[in-house]
């Protein structure tokens, strides 16, 4: 006698899409190998100290001034980033001159470039005896070896991904959307904040998280610009390199781990504002 | 354009009539002619300024805004003097929302409504600026047949409910015909005839209107003394004064009878026919190789292969 169907527990719903087990499991394998072995080793290795030594390392006031310009100037510069990034990519989409596809691959650079390589060329720059701190020294205005100069260098890292992210929503806007909008009586201005903008904002948030990320986490380029000053122009990174020359192991992972897990908050809160805005926009 | 009409801007694809449309709105600049609004030079004003209703193909709507925040809109986007108090907007757009027959869909995003919800949605919009002039470009281009058909007579409703001016591109003849007042055919970018339906049908300005307005069978004719001959054989079909020789002489499926080879105007070979409401189609291969297409009453089927002779009993001629 034939067993009757029964239906059974799935994982997911089925789908004409072939092979869900194999890719599946690829994804977990790859996903655990490269991304969260590491970090797992990472945690383990701190774990010796205990949370209140992980604590005290936090605490210590020059990684807490560390962390502090770390986080701070990221976050500054990621916001400058997203602003310029989103005109830089309005005027490469919207508008058609001459020229434009070689600024689109300009934009690209900061990508491609060793991090050392941009750490010098902005070094020099901005130092006060380079081309634009010169300048700027005139003003009473000093670049270079400030909490400035890692600002700049993280804008510079960070710009790209502003960019790339919100380039290819701006190429999809409809230009019905703004003609409907123009025929209702909407001037310019009104069109751009009430129509144009807000489909915007995930992506511009995407590129923000990005170059977050990116200025938090790089080295290369600003540890030339910086100055590295204790308490006032010293990045966690380099705190971090600093106690692994002092063979503190313990010390140094430490502080990756709390750089870890703001990081991780700081990501996770900005995905779920950006699912709060996907849903408030009314598209999945 | 006569005030509180329905007027079908009709014509084949690339005829010109959206940019016509887009014309008359402000979204294009016209190269030279002159938009007149009641009066008022418009030719120069700004989309913004024009009062124009525009309700497009593919809606346009704000995806990211509520249906009763996108028919508000354009209350919204005005300067404040003019601009209507809240609760005003919200009395307007529960009127409008209440003529589209969607009250309850006050709070839905458009990207969960259907093709016809998000058009009436896009109507309301458009109505709810009072437009001088309600411009619809294909409104209906995007939507399945049953769905085309309830908003047509919708849209006829709602006009004769608001005496709303009201333009609308078409490439659909029934559409045009059933729907508006004055039907404006437009060939190859130029005015061919302006006219009701019944006068375009019963007294075409040419051969290409006529041809746009539905299915014909095109035949080479002579006009001599007033009447129409075909193959030699006379056709009740009168000539217009003046027109003699050569001519061509045009007649739709249901101008066409099924007759004895001795009264045939035109001879050929049945291909294939098919039933459609109550009518039954025939498709006839002519002799010299074109198809034409017959009418009938639902009879009995002619078989494939048969051969037929046809007989022209109306129709409209051309000069060649």
């Amino acid at each position: 006698m034939p067993e009757p169907l029964r239906p059974r527990r799935r994982l997911m719903q089925p789908s004409v899409i072939p092979g869900f087990g194999l890719a599946f499991g690829y994804m977990l394998t790859c996903l655990g190998l490269i991304v969260l072995l590491p970090l797992a080793a990472l945690v383990a290795r701190a774990s010796g100290l205990g949370l209140s030594g992980i604590w005290e390392v936090a605490t210590d006031p020059r990684v807490a001034a560390a962390l502090k310009v770390s986080f701070g100037i990221s976050i500054l510069a990621a916001l400058t980033a997203s602003t310029f990034g989103f005109l830089v990519a309005w005027v490469l989409t919207r508008y058609d001159f001459p020229g434009r596809r070689v600024v689109d691959a300009v934009v690209d650079l900061p990508f491609a470039l060793p991090t050392a390589v941009a750490g010098i060329a902005l070094a020099s720059l901005y130092a006060p005896n380079g081309l634009v701190g010169a300048q700027l020294a005139k003003l009473g205005i000093q670049a270079a070896y400030t909490p400035l100069g890692i600002y700049i260098a993280m804008v510079f890292i960070g710009l790209p991904f502003a960019v790339r992210t919100v380039q290819p929503l701006i190429v999809e806007i409809d230009r019905e959307i703004e003609e409907a909008s123009a025929t209702l009586g909407a001037d310019r201005l009104h069109t751009l904040t009430r129509v144009i903008l807000p489909p915007l904002i995930p992506a511009v948030l995407t590129g923000f998280a990005l170059a977050f990320a990116r200025g938090v986490g790089e080295y290369g380029s600003i540890i030339f610009i910086a100055g590295n000053l204790p308490y006032v122009s010293e990045i966690a990174p380099l705190l971090i390199v600093i106690k692994l020359s002092e063979f503190d192991y313990k010390g140094a992972c430490a502080i990756a781990v709390i750089m870890l897990a703001i990081s991780f908050a700081t990501l996770l809160a900005i995905n779920l504002i950006q699912a709060w805005s996907r849903r408030r926009f009314g598209y999945v | 354009m006569r005030a509180g009409e329905l007027l079908a801007l009709l014509g084949p694809s690339g005829s010109g009539k959206t940019t016509l449309l887009r014309v008359i709105a402000g979204l294009e600049l016209p190269d030279r002619g002159r938009i007149i609004f009641g009066g008022d030079d418009a030719t120069r004003l700004p989309v913004q300024e024009r009062a124009v209703g525009f309700v497009f193909q593919h809606y346009a709507l704000f995806k990211h805004m509520s249906v009763a925040e996108n028919i508000a809109y354009g209350l919204n986007a005005r300067k404040r003097p003019g601009r209507p108090d809240k609760a005003e907007i919200k009395r307007r757009v529960g009127d409008l929302l209440d003529l589209i027959k969607l009250s309850g869909f006050a709070d839905r995003y458009p990207s969960q409504l259907s093709g016809g919800q998000r058009q009436r949605v896009a109507l309301a919009r458009a109505l709810a600026v009072e437009p001088r002039v309600l411009l619809l470009d294909e409104p209906f281009g995007a939507l399945d047949a049953q769905v085309r058909k309830d908003l047509r007579r919708w849209l006829r409703e709602i006009h004769d409910r608001t005496g709303q001016t009201t333009i609308f591109v078409t490439h659909d003849q029934d559409e045009a015909l059933e729907l508006s007042d004055r039907v404006a055919v437009l060939d190859k970018g130029r005015l061919a005839q302006v006219g009701t339906p019944d006068e375009v049908q019963e007294a075409p300005a040419s051969a290409t209107v006529l041809k746009f307005l539905g299915d014909t069978i095109e035949v080479e004719a002579i006009a001599e003394g007033g009447r129409v001959f075909v193959n030699g054989r006379p056709t009740p079909v009168a000539a217009p004064p003046g027109l003699v020789g050569p001519v061509k002489l045009y007649a739709r499926p249901w101008q066409l009878r099924f007759a004895e080879p001795e009264h045939a105007h035109v001879e050929g070979v049945v291909r294939t026919s098919y039933r459609t409401q109550g009518r039954q189609r025939i498709e006839v291969d002519r002799a010299e190789g074109k198809t034409v297409v017959v009418e009938a009453a639902n009879s009995a089927r002619l078989a494939a292969g048969r051969p037929v002779g046809l007989q022209i009993v109306g129709g409209h001629v051309f000069a060649d």
